[in-house]
């Protein structure tokens, strides 16, 4: 379980989260939507440690992250897979070295066990036999699922994805968040996922923060999203003409 | 200017944390040391060849005459590629080389997250990214200067055989003639340090860009004319501290 507790983030003069406070279950996709500029990824980054927040605490498991310095959070890290909005994979390395570099690093397994790991990991995002091929070589659904199985191969308790629908087709989109969906019920993975694709909110959004200019303006599940008289999660959710007659229907 | 220096300095004492696990960090350092070291070769035996062939037919058309004799070119071509031509205008082929190669592969490193994935995997950046590079920088660019050294004298022997300004012999004569081993010491030193500013300015341009591609090249770029100002600085302390 990941508690996030009065979060604060100011650049400068901009002050970009007021004082978010929220709790992410295991085995639960927790996602975090809002419009641009509303704080979602400032929020993900203050949660994995790349933005230390300005005031607030993040806990990991009743730890206390947001105190500890680099060498202490380590084993925390190492708990915690991340899929970032570009893949953010290593250029240099194959997939297959791109799923093994975090095992080589933070484990003592030979490297039999290592491409073993790997080729699971590969098999699991539906990608086997590409081992040998270079991050340029593949296309952006493959990226992403890259960056998935790189994510799994620690057997992370944290799963972080940032934009996960970015730049991919429809089909793409739903074969993504089904695969992020699966990890999440299979492992009970504390999965949080900043998103802005309604397909996602309506599909695996078990439990949904709705961020707005910087505070956390409303929380449910995809079941509560369509019925609430929130004005702005509503002009955000249905903004779209699709979104308006979907919901008419309902 | 301060803060700069400040951040620099941070990031050098990060980069040398004890490293996660020594293997993957030594085949790091092994295979930056063969970028640095073969990659560079070519470009390191071109310029020195000629140089050297440069200053021999320089210093011939400057001092012969009958009251000089002619093995002070050899000598003069010697100290001068030992001292300065060698280390120095290689480290500022190096920074154009292989500084803003490093700079903007760091830099690309940060604007596409693969820094961030790092971090966020537990990794120290600053010693993964960095270190290797520092330390493959140190060892290799003194290697490649020795290389220089060689080659530009072999480039002033070429250019006495293939003119009659001065004799191979004579130039020969010149090159033993005097010779103090101080100067390696010195160009050792030089070679030392201009590694040292070329891979870690390089990295701390790259470590910190923000933004997107242009910023890659804008780093790049301050990598590379800051190593070469911080070259010729520390060019002059270390001649005025040693000579």
């Amino acid at each position: 379980m990941i508690e996030i507790k009065d979060i604060y983030k100011t650049f400068g003069e901009n002050e970009v989260l007021k004082g978010i406070t929220a709790t992410f279950q295991p085995g639960k996709n927790n996602l975090i939507i809002g419009g641009s500029g509303s704080g979602k990824t400032t929020l993900l980054k203050c949660i994995v440690g790349l933005h230390d927040p300005t005031k607030g605490d993040v806990i990991f498991d009743g730890e206390n992250f947001t105190d500890m310095d680099f060498e202490q959070r380590v084993p925390i890290r190492t708990k915690i897979g991340m899929l970032f909005q570009n893949s953010a994979l290593f250029d240099s390395m194959t997939v297959e070295e791109n799923i093994m570099f975090p095992l080589n690093l933070f484990t003592n397994q030979s490297k039999a066990e290592k491409l073993d790991r790997a080729n699971f990991c590969l098999e699991r995002v539906n990608l086997t036999g590409k081992n040998k091929l270079y991050p340029s070589e593949l296309s952006g659904g493959m990226k992403k699922r890259v960056g998935i199985a790189r994510a799994i191969s620690m057997q992370p308790k944290y799963l972080f994805v940032d934009e996960p629908n970015s730049g991919l087709d429809p089909k793409t989109s739903i074969l993504i968040d089904e695969l992020i969906n699966e990890l999440t019920e299979e492992y009970e993975i504390t999965t949080v996922i900043v998103t802005h694709d309604m397909n996602s909110v309506m599909g695996i959004g078990d439990h949904i923060i709705f961020l707005h200019q910087g505070k956390k303006w409303w929380e449910g599940s995809n079941k509560e999203i369509a019925h609430t008289d929130n004005q702005e999660l509503n002009d955000f959710v249905f903004a779209s003409k699709f979104m308006q007659a979907a919901k008419a229907k309902l | 200017m301060f803060h700069s220096l400040g951040k620099y300095i941070l990031l050098l004492r990060l980069a040398f944390r004890k490293p996660e696990k020594f293997s993957v960090y030594w085949s790091e350092v092994m295979r930056e040391m063969v970028s640095v070291g073969i990659g560079s070769l070519g470009i390191i035996a071109i310029i020195s060849v000629f140089i050297g062939a440069v200053a021999t037919i320089q210093t011939a058309f400057q001092l012969v005459s009958d009251f000089i004799p002619k093995t002070i070119v050899g000598g003069i071509t010697r100290d001068s590629t030992i001292l300065e031509f060698s280390p120095t205008i290689s480290a500022l082929v190096l920074a154009g080389r292989v500084g803003s190669s490093m700079a903007s592969q760091i830099g690309t490193m940060r604007v596409t997250e693969q820094i961030d994935a790092l971090e966020i995997m537990g990794v120290n950046a600053p010693g993964y990214l960095i270190s290797p590079k520092i330390i493959a920088g140190v060892s290799m660019i003194p290697l490649l200067v020795i290389v220089s050294v060689i080659l530009g004298l072999t480039g002033g022997y070429i250019a006495c055989a293939a003119s009659n300004d001065v004799s191979t012999a004579d130039y020969v004569t010149g090159l033993t003639d005097g010779f103090n081993p101080l100067i390696v010491t010195v160009c050792a030193v030089k070679a030392i340090f201009f590694g040292f500013i070329i891979t870690s300015i390089c990295s701390y341009q790259g470590f910190y860009t923000d933004g997107g591609s242009l910023e890659v090249g804008q780093s790049a770029t301050r990598g590379v004319v800051w190593s070469c100002i911080m070259i010729l600085f520390v060019d002059l302390i270390i001649s005025r501290l040693l000579l």
